[in-house]
């Protein structure tokens, strides 16, 4: 066990996943000079031929992973979540939606890692948190690992998984130091988490929180305040989003009765939301009070250092959730 | 003509099974057989038989929503075919795709997209992987004049050139988009002009003439296979219907002429193929009726099989989501 980097954790996936299987590389913008730090040593290791830097065309490099990985290839792009928009119809019309229009022809092995940069100032254009509508789709693997070990093992599983998988790794979270094991500690030799199966961080008995990507942080921290205040608050992070662990999640709820929902997506049709309705239609008799999503505002990110930090799930907002949903 | 007899009769072959096989669903469509939207390729069979004879089984295509010739060239299924455009579950796609989704992954047809130029960054990726692994299949998109227009041919073009990607790009210049004229929406003269702002070479071929659009795709997937990059080829064609069957019903504008129309009839890819054979003593009228009856006859069995296969079951709604399996919400 030794202690690395969210980002570190991710560039010793990406190394291990291509030195294994040769059909596996990688593109995106600048990835030679990894200027974002995850593709680091990526070039030097594996050469031209498996480390392509591309041209500014989302929806041209996005178009040619996803064609590449039909005939055999097993493409990881590299991009920002905000990016993404660009490339909307390769990732819906094509990577989506093939495999089931062609009646199970096509496979689709192809990763797309989108970063989501957001609460650093970097404004409007720059900040999106946009999974839900990937959930909404179907066709799309959704990913949302918050510690080291969860970023390491959910995208070594992704590179291995056979269809399109996009992992919205939380830019909070690339300095975030966390445990995580060595091969040889491992059965099997290998880090592979296994998608659909929720992570319940911390135990407990009066509230289920359940939290995404950065605000699982957050959420530890709100439960760490509440029971300094006698409230025992179990924490759980889905991990994948697509598939959902709806088990775990309803389970703690059977136990605690009370639930609340932290997600940084914007809050209408955000993931929180359809949590929160699995949750009302297969819990609904062991909830003891109302459902409570903290998640994003539905505004855009204002640049102002003022503002922005208005806009997101925080401590304070879940400790105050967390207080609502025990007094009612 | 420097190709043996048989691959010429092949070519006249797969343009009768393709234009029969129109006929037929047009046929079909009319009477309420088949339901949706189908979008006739009668008249541009030149185009898809004479790039596809340039093609190894092992090289890869992609179409747009004008779908039905591409695949039929390439060494399609015409049963298969047939029965997803009636949406049965022994078509290709299980029904799951209809007319403008055929795919046939066993002989190289990575499937026809319903959102035009769609599959042409796809297609690009079938190079790339050529490209990274050093071997020596090619692959080719169909896509239209409207099409050309898309963002995603203009990245696809930058890419395939930039990277020397072994990659054709074949427009089929029909003239129309629905019903805007090429000149109406194409900034330059010849769509095949915009290959030079991509450094790659672009040529304009008559689509009616199948062997000079075999001649030319053969002589750019010689070039690609040599690791010298992508060509654009356009194939200034004509569909004699409408874009889609139907919609001359309902548009309300003439945007071109029976004149218009009857001169490029007039210039039919199959009848200027089987005069130029008979006249050069290549064939002679009988060979030509007779392979002419095979295919409608093979378009006939096509129909009885499609007629006669089951629809899908309704648990097949949930199936062919995910090649790694996951639990259904």
């Amino acid at each position: 066990m030794r202690k690395i980097m969210y980002a570190e954790a991710l560039n010793e996936a990406i190394k291990e996943e291509m030195t294994r299987d040769e059909a596996v590389y990688y593109m995106g913008e600048d990835v030679r000079a990894s200027i974002y730090g995850a593709s680091k040593d990526l070039f030097d290791m594996y050469g031209e031929k498996r480390v392509w830097d591309t041209p500014l065309s989302e929806n041209g490099f996005f178009g040619a992973a996803i064609g590449s990985s039909l005939v055999g290839m097993r493409p990881i792009v590299e991009t920002l979540t905000s990016f993404m928009w660009v490339a909307m119809d390769q990732l819906v019309s094509q990577a989506a939606k093939m495999k089931y229009m062609f009646g199970g022809q096509a496979t689709l092995p192809v990763t797309f890692r989108a970063v989501m940069y957001y609460g650093g100032n970097s404004a409007a254009h720059h900040s999106d948190r946009s999974y839900p509508m990937f959930m909404n789709m179907p066709g799309f693997k959704v990913i949302v690992p918050s510690t080291p070990e969860d970023a390491k093992g959910l995208l070594k599983t992704s590179v291995r998984d056979n269809d399109p998988c996009i992992i919205f790794e939380d830019g909070n979270l690339g300095g975030l130091r966390g445990d995580v094991p060595d091969n040889d500690e491992l059965e099997g030799g290998e880090l592979l988490i296994p998608f659909g199966k929720a992570n319940v961080m911390k135990e407990g008995t009066d509230c289920t929180v359940v939290a995404i990507a950065a605000s699982v942080g957050e959420a530890m921290k709100a439960a760490q305040q509440m029971e300094k205040e006698g409230v025992s608050v179990e924490v759980i992070d889905p991990r994948t989003l697509v598939p959902l662990d709806k088990e775990t999640i309803l389970n703690s709820v059977s136990k605690t009765g009370r639930v609340v929902l932290v997600d940084p997506a914007h809050k209408v049709c955000s993931a929180a939301s359809e949590i929160a309705s699995i949750i009302s239609e297969e819990g609904f008799w062991d909830l003891q009070a109302p459902i409570i999503k903290v998640a994003s505002e539905q505004v855009h990110i204002p640049f102002s250092p003022a503002l922005e930090p208005l806009v997101y799930p925080n401590t304070e907002k879940i400790v105050n959730a967390i207080k609502k949903t025990i007094e009612s | 003509m420097n190709l043996p007899k048989e691959s010429i009769l092949l070519m006249l072959r797969k343009m009768w099974t393709i234009r029969h096989f129109e006929y037929a669903v047009m046929e079909c469509h009319e009477s309420g057989e088949i339901v949706g939207a189908l979008h006739s390729y009668i008249g541009e069979e030149g185009v898809a038989v004479g790039v596809c004879a340039a093609l190894r089984d092992s090289d890869y295509i992609a179409g747009n929503h004008r779908s039905h010739g591409h695949p039929l060239a390439k060494g399609g299924d015409v049963n298969k075919a047939m029965a997803e455009i009636f949406g049965k579950k022994t078509g290709y796609c299980k029904g799951k795709g209809g007319s403008m989704h055929l795919a046939d992954f066993s002989v190289g047809i990575l499937g026809e997209s319903g959102i035009v130029a769609s599959s042409v960054p796809i297609t690009v990726g079938a190079g790339l992987a050529a490209k990274i692994r050093g071997e020596d299949f090619v692959s080719l998109v169909f896509f239209g004049d409207g099409a050309s227009n898309q963002g995603a041919c203009h990245e696809s073009m930058n890419l395939a050139a930039l990277w020397k990607l072994p990659v054709i790009f074949v427009c089929e210049n029909n003239q129309f988009a629905v019903t805007t004229s090429y000149k109406d929406s194409v900034s330059v003269e010849n769509i095949s002009d915009r290959a030079s702002a991509y450094n790659m070479p672009g040529l304009t071929i008559d689509g009616q003439d199948v062997m000079a659009m075999y001649e030319a795709t053969n002589e750019a997937v010689i070039r690609a296979r040599n690791g010298e990059g992508p060509t654009l080829i356009e194939g200034l064609t004509y569909r004699y219907y409408d874009h889609s069957l139907g919609l001359a019903a309902v548009r309300r504008i003439e945007y071109r002429t029976d004149e218009d129309i009857q001169k490029w009839r007039e210039r039919d890819p199959i009848i200027l193929l089987k005069d130029t054979l008979i006249s050069q003593n290549i064939a002679t009228q009988e060979e030509c009726d007779a392979i002419e009856n095979e295919e409608k006859k093979n378009v006939e069995n096509a129909l009885e099989f499609a007629r006669k296969s089951p629809y899908p079951e309704p648990e097949q709604l949930f199936e062919d989501m995910w090649s790694t399996p996951i639990p259904q919400p």
